[in-house]
């Protein structure tokens, strides 16, 4: 499904992905961890087509397509999400609003019609439930005045919304106390299947005590340094992430 | 709204330069260029107006010599050449038509192009055209709806000739012709606009509506509008225009005056989409308008405006609540993209014991423009208990445009309860890749974060108004981002 090859990418000519290699594929969950300035954000953004990061080398294939010349708007509509570490506040636009626009937009996309009204309130009420979310908070503002756990969790409701093929998870558990992100993390495991693919991005472990990932990689300094099973996570839980530092630099 | 589908706006979307740029040849009857008291007189003829009019626009002429143009506002323009402008300008298919069928097809044509074709404007339910074009009145549909609760919607010309009373009693007494150098030369000068005089204790069943439109190169366009709403009547009054491009700059100066008496009603809403000049800053309308209104015990007046157009913006629709219990509303979008300058506000003038005030106001800034809000409250030291409640919000598009915002606050008596509330935003390239995430476009984006950031007044605007207003917002601030 994605499939990235050595990978360089730079914002303001500061270089900060140096030769990325990863292959996701359909129903695999896959975690990337690291310390803080190793590239995991960029990365995301990467992959989501942001447009300050400039890839100089390398190739993304999305769908055995190389999505490089893509628009971020065209990589979402072939069913790519990005989660938020951050989630962006627009005033005066409700949740319900926001997400009509972006399915109806998506469907334009595809040459398909806008989706009709009762379907649509049949999708979000069908959504909202399976993620617990009171449908008073979807006639809210986007983002304004959420706390961070309300932020994740309309991140998680968009993604059940738009249902991508690949789901990247941007430290999703960052501002998250306990319960939040047990929420955040079941409404994860309710959407995935055999067809779509999860990468989530972490700094600490705990969060993949609830989405269990099929991989673990470690990037450090903008490479992938270390690859393993999810037994991985624990172990950098528990020794940090100097011993990976030692182990590069002998 | 369903009806305004995405492909419209694409389609729009298409035609970046002003959309309404064409010029319709129709024979008309100008005045040389150039104002003294001579062409003062000939307008007056040429109305057929009475000799107490005459003398009006002649006293209004005197005190306008003696003004000069005022410079405070945070505006820079070359000052238009008075004595270079022709005053009067009619399109010639006169006399007044009884139907639609004898108006010129030519004029039709124009109608249709900018879409509001008056076939379709007569099957519109509950909405009466009092269209202007060029300064004179050519068609008034609804009239005899209007009629039978004794409502009076017709042109000024004709008011004056067959309402002289009212219009005698009322004009000027809201702005008077001293008020400023705008509004004496339109006293002086006015050609045409509308005239409303709503019967005590009567709902006006429909919104009024008129169409302005500058149509003749090189003519000033001097509309005169006077809304009465005698005691305990409700009227809603809405007024769009637009306008042709045009490479020398056209000069607009109208006066609009509303009197709402006891515990009348008047809600008055603009969209104005004038001519903003191209993206070089070449060209555009100069928009100096002078609208206020008066409101007597427990009336009630709101200006709900969104303004686009316009190379330079002068305006402040104002309230005089001169009654105790008087309320005053103004609700603004102000939109300035290229070389855009706009400088609008209200002034909320409390005389009455426990009159209200509501100041809103959105100003959007693209490009190279520069947009500032200037508002008054003035609580006058017997009103007591008076309350004002303000917020000014400016949304900022790229580097290079400018939002100002000079609140003006006097208050002369200690109960008066005061909130003033102001943010500055700027559409974020975090919040577009946001929206392009989510398979939005920056296009789509920038329309519903300037929808979202606009939604107060817009809500204020009637249904289809509101619709054209969105549309409107769109269109201007196209490409003004990335």
């Amino acid at each position: 499904m994605l499939k990235i090859n050595n990978l360089h990418a730079s914002v303001e000519d500061k270089a900060i992905l140096k030769g990325i290699n990863l292959e996701v594929k359909p129903g695999e969950v896959h975690a990337i961890m690291g310390p803080n300035g190793s590239g995991k954000s960029t990365l995301s953004s990467v992959i989501a087509g942001k447009e300050e990061y400039e890839v100089t080398d390398g190739e993304i294939f999305f769908d055995q397509e190389n999505i490089e010349e893509l628009s971020a708007e065209e990589r979402a509509h072939k069913g790519i999400f990005l989660s938020f570490q951050y989630p962006v506040e627009i005033p005066g636009v409700s949740v319900t609003n926001f997400m009509k626009t972006a399915i109806n937009e998506t469907r334009k996309a595809k040459g398909l019609e806008d989706m009709p009204a009762n379907e649509m309130l049949k999708l979000i009420r069908e959504k909202s439930e399976l993620l617990e979310i009171d449908r008073k908070f979807l006639s809210r503002s986007l983002n304004e005045g959420f706390s961070g756990g309300e932020k994740k969790r309309n991140e998680i409701f968009q993604m059940a919304m738009l249902e991508p093929k690949l789901a990247i998870l941007d430290e999703t558990d960052s501002g998250l106390d306990i319960d939040a992100l047990r929420i955040v993390a079941n409404g994860v495991n309710k959407l995935k299947s055999k067809d779509n693919a999860v990468v989530v991005i972490t700094h600490y472990q705990r969060l993949l005590d609830y989405i269990v990932p099929d991989f673990v990689h470690v990037l450090y300094n903008g490479r992938i340094v270390k690859s393993g099973g999810k037994e991985l996570a624990h172990e950098l839980e528990e020794k940090g992430y100097d011993w990976i530092k030692e182990e590069i630099n002998s | 709204m369903s009806k305004y589908t995405e492909d419209d706006l694409r389609e729009e979307l298409k035609t970046k330069e002003y959309e309404y740029g064409f010029y319709t040849d129709i024979a008309s009857e100008t005045f040389p260029v150039g104002l003294n008291e001579d062409i003062v007189r000939a307008i007056s003829l040429k109305k057929e107006e009475p000799e107490w009019m005459t003398e009006w626009r002649l006293e209004s002429f005197r005190i306008w010599q003696d003004m000069i143009e005022p410079e405070w506002a945070n505006v820079h323009y070359e000052k238009p050449d008075f004595q270079a402008i022709s005053y009067y300008s009619a399109p010639n298919s006169k006399p007044k038509y009884d139907s639609l069928d004898e108006v010129d097809p030519e004029l039709l044509e124009t109608f249709n192009k900018l879409g509001i074709s008056l076939d379709e404007q007569k099957k519109l339910a509950g909405v009466a055209m009092d269209v202007v074009v060029d300064s004179v009145s050519v068609a008034t549909t609804f009239k005899k709806t209007l009629a039978e609760k004794g409502i009076i919607f017709c042109s000024i010309s004709e008011a004056i000739k067959e309402h002289p009373e009212l219009v005698k009693k009322y004009i000027g007494t809201v702005v008077p012709q001293k008020d400023n150098f705008y509004a004496a030369l339109n006293s002086a000068v006015f050609s045409d606009g509308s005239f409303c005089y709503i019967p005590k204790g009567v709902k006006c069943p429909m919104e009024l509506s008129t169409y302005f439109r500058i149509n003749q190169a090189g003519t000033g366009q001097f509309e005169r509008t006077l809304v009465i709403a005698d005691e305990g009547s409700y009227v809603s009054y809405l007024e769009g225009c637009t306008a042709p491009s045009r490479d020398e700059n056209q000069l607009h100066a109208a006066v609009v005056e509303l009197i709402a008496l006891d515990n009348a009603e008047i809600k008055y809403s603009t969209v104005q989409n004038w001519f903003p000049g191209n993206a070089e800053g070449k060209g555009g309308v100069y928009n100096f308008v002078t609208k206020r209104g008066l409101c007597e015990t427990n009336a009630k007046i709101s200006w709900t405006q969104v303004e686009t157009g316009s190379a330079v913006t002068w305006k402040y629709p104002s309230c005089v609540l001169k009654g105790d219990n008087a309320i005053g509303e103004f609700y603004s979008i102000a939109v300035t993209n290229n070389y855009q300058q706009a400088d609008t506000g209200t002034k909320m003038i409390h005389l009455g014991k426990n009159t209200k005030s509501t100041i809103i106001s959105k100003g959007i800034s693209a490009g190279k423009s520069q947009n500032s809000y200037r508002g008054l409250v003035q609580i006058s030291p017997r009103a007591e208990n008076a309350r004002n409640f303000s917020q000014c919000d400016s949304l900022l598009m790229g580097n290079e445009c400018g939002a100002h915002t000079f609140p003006y606050i006097e208050a002369k008596n200690k109960t008066a309860q005061i909130e003033h509330e102001a943010t500055t935003s700027k559409i974020g390239e975090d919040q577009i890749f946001y929206c392009n995430q989510r398979g939005i476009d920056t296009e789509k984006a920038i329309a519903l974060i300037v929808n979202g950031f606009s939604k107060d007044v817009l809500n204020k605007l009637p249904m289809e108004f509101a619709v054209e207003a969105q549309k409107l917002l769109e269109i201007s601030l196209e490409g003004s981002v990335g």
